[in-house]
């Protein structure tokens, strides 16, 4: 007999295979958010750069997008709360320990200068502010599209905290496929051809970091295989993939230009989702903390 | 960290509890934690299960069939043994505390007490401390509250709650109602560099008696969490009570993962203006 004694019956190295970690309480509106927050981010950023470009109409859809999308954004996850009234507590200190403290003052800064850009540039008053408003939200729409990656790995929960190397650009890829996406569904093709090329890169990079990120992870990127992380990763991946090649072959075609775009939207938002309930199954079972834990505490004894 | 008062905690030495509960139901008691159930789980003694919004204390029963007691070889002192092992978990009150780091309200915070505290008013429930904690303590309430006003009239209490280590009674003078009430001193409560002392002399007088697998679980201050301000004497590996074996504090990597999102959101920057460009 040793002296670490094997337990009877139930659960092996585990008390009654209970899980050690608490999942989330968070519900789907969050992932939906994680796509609206990137959706906003990166339509920021390629509405800046079409401005600057001289593409005065993907500038203009793309601001639309993100202000549709950051109108959006906060509702989601006010309605998460356990105490929606005290929302605006979100915003009574800044913590840059706490992402989520981070993320919600880039959100409330990305929302005022898109606001802002949209209201100044629609009334055609105070240029000034309509250039200064349209770079703030560009600036922050990156933070946007990144943070929530950010905020996920920083927990105890295997799947995300060990993916924290690739998940910020996971996120960034898909964001910017989105956000091509998007402009694409809703312009002519002559309009919307760098942004159709953003929705292909876009899909590709995504689909290839997150297949890097599940290589890396080992042990605890089983979940991505299993459950509705695995049935949502294997969603994103048919619909990215499918989207990006739709938007390759169909060129100037309307009706592919459309249906490739909505398939890559749909693929980010799958991805989402994929790696929301991935953080769910991670903490469900006691193996993936204990066992890392277990050989680390064993090396450090040795 | 700013404790203007020594730093307390608990040590929960796990060899001399008799699984008793009276640590549960004092803890209840005091602090007005609701009733959330009441569930057969036909876990030996166990049913209360796990920490919670709704479980600051919780005693762990495991069944073995394992000796009590082991020659110096680690040789059964017994021909078929079996014991008992019973240890009421709670709250770690980490030295780095994540909870803490990641609140983005500053409702939880650290007292002069060097414990760690959820101020229930400011809390607005948004549930990121519940993943974070490395423990698996720390928990929204789904429970109705009774004293919610207006249109909340009747709906979840949807905060999040643990342990306090009895904030207020510290605050007059007592101890934690959960030491109070162990009526075998297997929680003590008092200075943390005290408690130290105590455990240390209390592992090698057990070891000196040929007790099998005892151990200190989170004294060390230089673990994963600093230490934990509640800290343990185990009979067996963490994992068989429900413990992680060697937990770290999510934000020990957070200035990486900032570097890497500032990456990411660069890379995105970028690459937009990359492919806008690319074309022309």
């Amino acid at each position: 007999m040793t002296a670490a004694a094997t337990q009877d019956g139930r659960g092996g190295d585990s008390y009654y295979g209970r899980p050690i970690l608490k999942e989330p309480v968070w519900k789907p509106t969050i992932p939906w958010y994680f796509f609206t927050g990137g959706l906003a981010g990166a339509s920021s950023v390629l509405s800046y750069a079409a401005r600057r470009g001289g593409n005065v109409r993907l500038a203009r859809t793309s601001l639309g997008i993100a202000f549709a999308a950051e109108v959006a954004s906060p509702g989601l996850l006010i309605s998460d709360l356990g105490r929606p009234e005290r929302f605006l507590n979100m915003l009574r200190v800044f913590k840059p320990t706490s992402p989520m403290s981070v993320g919600s003052w880039v959100l409330a800064v990305s929302g005022a200068s898109t606001t802002a850009s949209v209201a100044t540039r629609a009334l055609g008053v105070l240029p000034r502010l309509q250039r200064m408003s349209g770079t703030v939200s560009a600036g922050a729409g990156g933070p946007l599209a990144v943070y929530t990656a950010t905020l996920l790995s920083d927990t105890a929960i295997p799947v995300w905290h060990e993916g924290r190397r690739e998940l910020p650009f996971v996120f960034a890829a898909d964001s910017a496929a989105s956000a091509g996406a998007a402009a694409t569904l809703l312009l002519s093709p002559d309009d919307a051809a760098p942004a159709r090329r953003l929705a292909i890169c876009g899909a590709l990079a995504a689909e290839g970091l997150a297949e890097a990120m599940r290589s890396r992870l080992g042990l605890a990127g089983e979940v991505y295989g299993k459950g509705k992380a695995g049935r949502f990763d294997r969603l994103a991946k048919a619909a990215s993939l499918t989207g990006a090649a739709l938007l390759f072959a169909g060129g100037r075609g309307r009706a592919s230009a459309m249906a490739g775009s909505a398939l890559v939207l749909g693929g980010g938002l799958a991805r989402r989702f994929s790696v929301f309930h991935a953080g769910f199954q991670s903490a469900r079972d006691p193996r993936y903390t204990v066992d890392p834990q277990r050989a680390r505490a064993d090396d450090a004894r040795a | 960290m700013s404790a203007t008062t020594e730093r307390v905690g608990f040590f929960t030495d796990t060899s001399v509890c008799i699984g008793c509960k009276a640590c549960e139901v004092a803890c209840k008691e005091w602090n007005l934690v609701p009733e959330d159930g009441l569930v057969w789980t036909g876990e030996s003694y166990d049913n209360t299960s796990e920490l919670g919004a709704n479980s600051w204390r919780h005693v762990a029963f495991v069944e073995q069939r394992a000796p009590l007691r082991v020659d110096g070889d680690q040789a059964a002192l017994s021909e078929d043994p079996l014991r008992w092992l019973m240890s009421s978990d709670v709250c770690k009150h980490c030295t780095h505390a994540a909870c803490l780091d990641v609140c983005p309200t500053g409702a939880l915070f650290r007292t002069e007490f060097g414990t760690v505290v959820v101020q229930e008013d400011v809390c607005n429930g948004c549930g990121y401390c519940v993943p974070a904690c490395p423990f698996g303590v720390i928990d929204r309430r789904e429970l109705p509250a009774p004293d919610r006003p207006g249109p909340f009239a009747g709906k979840a209490d949807g905060r999040v709650w643990k342990c306090t280590l009895c904030y207020d009674r510290l605050g007059g003078g007592h101890e934690p109602a959960c030491a109070k009430a162990c009526p075998t001193q297997s929680i003590q409560f008092g200075p943390l560099d005290e408690l130290r002392e105590r455990a240390a002399a209390r592992l090698e007088s057990l070891r000196a008696d040929g007790w099998n697998g005892a151990r200190l679980y989170g004294e060390d201050p230089s673990d994963g969490v600093g230490g934990f301000g509640a800290f343990f004497l185990l009979l067996d590996e963490p994992e068989v009570y429900g413990l992680p074996p060697d937990p770290v504090v999510t934000t020990r990597d957070l200035p990486g993962m900032w570097r890497t999102a500032a990456l990411a959101a660069g890379a995105l920057v970028a690459g937009v203006f990359a492919l806008y460009g690319s074309g022309e």
